[in-house]
């Protein structure tokens, strides 16, 4: 690969950054606008973004601001131009059969690095930038950000020497671009560790407050109840695809398997209630007759036996949940039926029965 | 203005996907053209002008009408 800033020298150089909006990506922008490089980035969809936004789903807190994409509002705030990109149908392939493997959880994530780098690149040749950087700090994730893996990712995404790393550089060899002396190696960082105090002391001289904190981490894939239910459904299926619909809704509602042949997703407020309701086509619907309680969606195909089990445990979940009986109208595609349960006692709920 | 401008459901979808939906909707109109943006995410309120702020459009109004959160964005150059 061969990649010349070409003919005119004259106009700024052009750097293209995956951007997360999380402090490291934010900070490694400024380090090169520092030097005067025009910076544009990238931010992509994967379908598993723990944005705050997924509290859309559910009745707003008291008090709270309505929920923001990182990403976004760093773009914003750092006067960048955004390129956000839908790669939720492609990267079912990482999750699905990530040739470097899972981190703790579900987590592909150093194939996840190397797809987004590699689409990073595909791009800055579309709009013609002349080099790729991430906010990657050396040591700082087990998995993906590490001494050694940083060359794995440089190579299986066909970009060696063109990555640069603006936070952790003077650790790493010379890319190109500080080669061809577009960029001042000295005034690149050599961050390392664990350790969050270098980059917040550069955040303060940089006069940037207001950044998400790292802790609420970047992607449901590494979150272990997350993880858990999108192992149920690769169980069940017999087959570990899944649509962009199921991996929202497993971020919606209480999940219940009571039998080997369906599952609930029960919703927990009148928000997501009305969420789920969005969800009908191809799957069954139970609500209370005449009762205020929850929208429950049914995923699978059980016999009476089963709906009416499954009756029973949604009534468990509304208002009528102490009386002797109450009346359940399942709706499917074909039709829809009205059953008559005793609400579930919750002692009956078993523990197993949640994923 | 509303009147003319076309019509994109992004409602029941989660952030950022009315977002991307808005960017995939506006890129084939020209400059001046509107396009009003239907979603149930509450974050459009503050993710519809950073957008437009970053990509250079123009934002008209934004406004609620039970649920659901109606943006009208006009098309920078
Ligand atoms: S945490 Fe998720 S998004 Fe981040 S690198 Fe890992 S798999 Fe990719």
């Amino acid at each position: 690969m061969s990649e010349e800033r070409g003919k005119d020298a004259t106009r700024p150089v052009r750097a293209l950054g995956l951007l997360s909006g999380g402090l490291d990506s934010t900070l490694a922008v400024r380090v090169l606008q520092e030097q005067g490089i025009e910076v544009g980035c990238v931010n992509f969809h994967t379908g598993f973004c723990i944005q705050s936004h997924t509290g859309a789903i559910r009745n707003p807190k008291k008090g709270a601001e309505p929920p923001r994409h990182d990403a976004l509002h760093a773009a914003q705030t750092l006067g960048v131009k955004l390129h956000m990109v839908d790669i939720s149908e492609d990267y079912v392939r990482i999750v699905t059969n990530p040739k470097h493997g899972y981190g703790k959880n579900l987590n592909p994530c150093l194939d996840c690095k190397i797809f987004m780098v590699a689409k990073a690149w595909e791009l800055k040749e579309e709009l013609g930038y002349d080099f790729i950087f991430t906010g990657e700090v050396m040591g700082q994730r087990p998995m993906s950000q590490r001494k050694d893996t940083f060359p794995v990712i440089d190579r299986d995404a066909g970009v060696r020497g063109w990555l640069l790393r603006p936070l952790c550089a003077q650790y790493m060899p010379e890319t190109e671009p500080e080669k061809r002396g577009w960029v001042d190696r000295e005034k690149l960082k050599n961050f390392t560790g664990r350790s969050r105090k270098p980059q917040m002391a550069l955040a303060k001289a940089f006069s940037i407050v207001d950044y998400p904190t790292p802790a609420g981490g970047c992607c449901f894939l590494t979150d272990e109840n997350y993880a858990r239910k999108l192992q149920d459904l690769w169980q069940f299926r017999d087959s570990k695809a899944y649509s962009m619909e199921d991996i929202v809704l497993l971020k919606a509602g209480r999940h219940l398997r009571p039998r080997g042949d369906f599952k609930l997703i029960i919703g927990r407020d009148e928000s997501e209630n009305h969420f789920l309701s969005g969800f009908k086509a191809g799957r069954m619907t139970i609500r209370a007759k005449n009762l205020p309680g929850p929208f429950t969606l049914l995923e699978g195909s059980p016999d009476k036996e089963g709906l009416i089990l499954a009756c029973r445990i949604a009534a468990r979940y509304g208002k009528g949940k102490n009386r002797s009986e109450v009346t359940m109208v399942v709706e499917g595609e074909t039709g829809s039926d009205a059953f008559t349960v005793i609400p579930m006692p919750a002692h009956q709920v078993e523990k197993e029965w949640h994923v | 203005m509303s009147d003319s401008a076309q019509i994109l459901d992004a409602k029941n979808l989660l952030c950022p996907l009315p977002i991307l939906r808005a960017e995939q909707a506006i890129r084939p109109l020209a400059v001046g053209a509107v396009i009003e943006i239907h979603a149930t995410d509450p974050g459009l309120v503050n993710d519809l002008p950073a957008w437009c702020s970053v990509n250079g459009h123009h934002i008209l109004e934004i406004r609620h009408e039970g649920r659901v959160v109606i943006g009208l964005v006009k098309k920078g150059a």
